[in-house]
């Protein structure tokens, strides 16, 4: 109750730097015909190289913040500006990645990597790409996968297939909407590490939005927890635990203090 | 054997040795074991059978229906005037070409008027109503308007064709454009896609699978529309021939006629689902069901 009294005061996190990349002043967002008051007044800042997280129960306008912040949706009140400049629709710089794959099946690997370049700059530009997909493909442990169809691939091969879209366009952002959350457990604790690992390489400004505390604290620098209806954010909870993290990194005892602290901040939440 | 038996029933089973291998098949009933050939030849030769019978014990009147063996015989009668490249021929080949130049006009409209309708607001709020309405409409009760307009020949029949086999294009076309998922839409806004990619990129190929399940239907009606064509508005095609032959009480001929008749509507189906195969190579699916479903 003491953290919402702060509200109009920006929360930020302490002790990160690095250029910011992606602010966020004010947004809020209205559904008018539905009455539906989804975000009010979120400031946000992604510094260069960081990984932040949003956490917060269903309802509470994760999903609308990022669409705004993909340029899916406008905001009803606020400024959204990626890279110095505003962001006023869908940009090539925004990288995005939702909980299903989406590659599509008429289209080998390869090709589902070149799709965006495809959209925005033709054939041919896509054609001269291959070498850069190739590459990230590398990257991402796919090697060898590279002209099959996507039906030949596991769950967690399509979703480093997608990881490889996203950055083909060399974005300023990844946005991540849940990205392994329809994948078994096994699976999704691995591409974590692996999500972690191609984020450091590329030093990475990534954004996540996810129902699972652990896996935002495993992977973020910063982890938002936001309060619903309307959406804000409660508090910002810098993670400082060494990087490059592990699974083991969860048997920290300060790991699991973290957990602790994000769970009883949202459960505050649900009794509200 | 009956030892090993005695001693599992007495419950002695740590005292016996576990065999090397336990395999041990599930068991299939014969039904699901017969072969198809044995089962589509059973089937046949029963029906031959009841046929057959009922012709004997004259359940119905041999005038109006035929025995197995003549309409057996006139199958070869009718194969051999089509294979000498007789009167037959040619009229199967006017229907050929009622039942191709129909199914073209049917898969063009459709498609256009499919993607208007799936695609456009203004499509599926003005133009799908009058769609459906004229849909409901008995169609073959145009065909005297379509004589009176296109006259005997087989531009009545063509038009007849195309009417009644369209419809299921432009709903096989309509529904697919709306498979495809949200995610994948939001997927291509955030690529920057136009209005025009998304469609043509995501949605067609989404949607490809219904669109060919439409042209199914379609290539079945196609030969529908066709031959009411014939019937009602005369013509050299092989309904014609069917006509004359029932008003001759040539009940085998009309037998044999109709059999040939329909490797027509099998040929036409078939290169659908053979383009199906060949284009929509991600969507794997029994040609066999799909047909059993229709």
């Amino acid at each position: 109750m003491a953290v919402l009294s702060m509200a109009g005061d920006a929360i930020a996190p302490v002790g990160l730097t690095g250029r910011p990349v992606y602010e966020l002043r004010g947004v809020s967002k209205t559904f008018a015909r539905r009455n539906v008051h989804a975000l009010d007044k979120v400031d946000l800042v992604l510094r260069e190289g960081t990984f932040s997280a949003i956490i917060g129960p269903s309802g509470c306008g994760k999903s609308t913040l990022l669409k705004i912040m993909a340029g899916l949706q406008p905001p009803s009140s606020g400024s959204v500006v990626l890279e110095g400049k505003p962001v006023m629709g869908p940009r090539r710089d925004i990288g995005m990645m939702f909980q299903q794959a989406t590659l599509f099946p008429w289209r080998t690997t390869l090709e589902n990597i070149v799709l965006p370049i495809e959209i925005r700059d033709g054939k041919a530009a896509a054609r001269a790409k291959y070498d850069e997909a190739r590459q990230l493909i590398d990257l991402v442990g796919l090697k060898g996968f590279e002209n099959v169809y996507p039906s030949e691939l596991s769950g967690g091969m399509a979703q480093r297939a997608a990881i490889c879209r996203m950055l083909i366009t060399e974005p300023a952002v990844l946005l991540l909407d849940e990205p392994f959350s329809a994948l078994d457990e096994l699976s999704r604790d691995f591409m974590n590490m692996e999500l972690q690992r191609i984020c450091l390489e590329r030093n990475a400004t990534a954004f996540l939005v996810t129902h699972s505390i652990p896996e935002a604290v495993i992977l973020s620098d910063v982890v938002y927890v936001m309060s619903p209806r309307p959406g804000r954010f409660v508090e910002a909870i810098t993670i400082d635990l060494p990087r490059p993290r592990t699974l083991d990194t969860m048997a920290d005892p300060r790991f699991g203090a973290l957990v602790h602290r994000i769970r009883s901040l949202l459960d505050q939440g649900a009794f509200q | 054997m009956m030892h090993a038996q005695g001693a599992t029933v007495h419950g002695d089973v740590a005292a016996e040795a576990v065999p090397e291998q336990t395999i041990w098949a599930e068991h299939v009933s014969w039904i699901d074991r017969v072969p198809r050939w044995v089962s589509m030849l059973a089937l046949m030769i029963g029906f031959l059978a009841v046929w057959q019978i009922i012709y004997l014990i004259e359940l119905i009147s041999p005038i109006i229906l035929p025995s197995p063996l003549e309409t057996i015989q006139d199958l070869f009668v009718v194969g051999k005037n089509l294979l000498t490249g007789d009167y037959m021929l040619l009229a199967l080949w006017i229907t050929t070409q009622e039942v191709l130049l129909g199914f073209i006009i049917a898969v063009v409209l459709g498609f256009a008027l499919g993607v208007l309708v799936g695609e456009t607001a203004f499509g599926e709020r003005a133009v799908m109503p009058y769609l459906v309405a004229i849909n409901t409409m008995p169609k073959v009760a145009f065909a005297p308007l379509f004589v009176s307009w296109l006259g005997f020949g087989i531009g009545s029949k063509v038009a007849l064709a195309a009417f009644i086999a369209f419809f299921p294009v432009i709903v096989g076309t309509a529904a697919g454009l709306h498979a495809a998922d949200q995610n994948a839409r939001m997927l291509f806004k955030t690529m920057g896609a136009s209005r025009w990619q998304t469609l043509v990129q995501l949605k067609l190929p989404t949607g490809m699978p219904h669109f060919f399940s439409g042209l199914k239907n379609a290539a079945v009606l196609v030969v529908v529309g066709a031959v009411v064509g014939e019937f009602l508005g005369g013509g050299k095609g092989f309904g014609e021939l069917i006509r004359v032959a029932a008003a001759q009480l040539n009940t085998p001929r009309v037998f044999s006629l109709i059999i040939y008749l329909s490797l027509l509507g099998l040929a036409t189906f078939w290169i659908v689902a053979w383009m199906q195969r060949r284009f929509v190579f991600w969507h794997k699916e029994s040609v066999a069901e799909e047909t059993l479903a229709q």
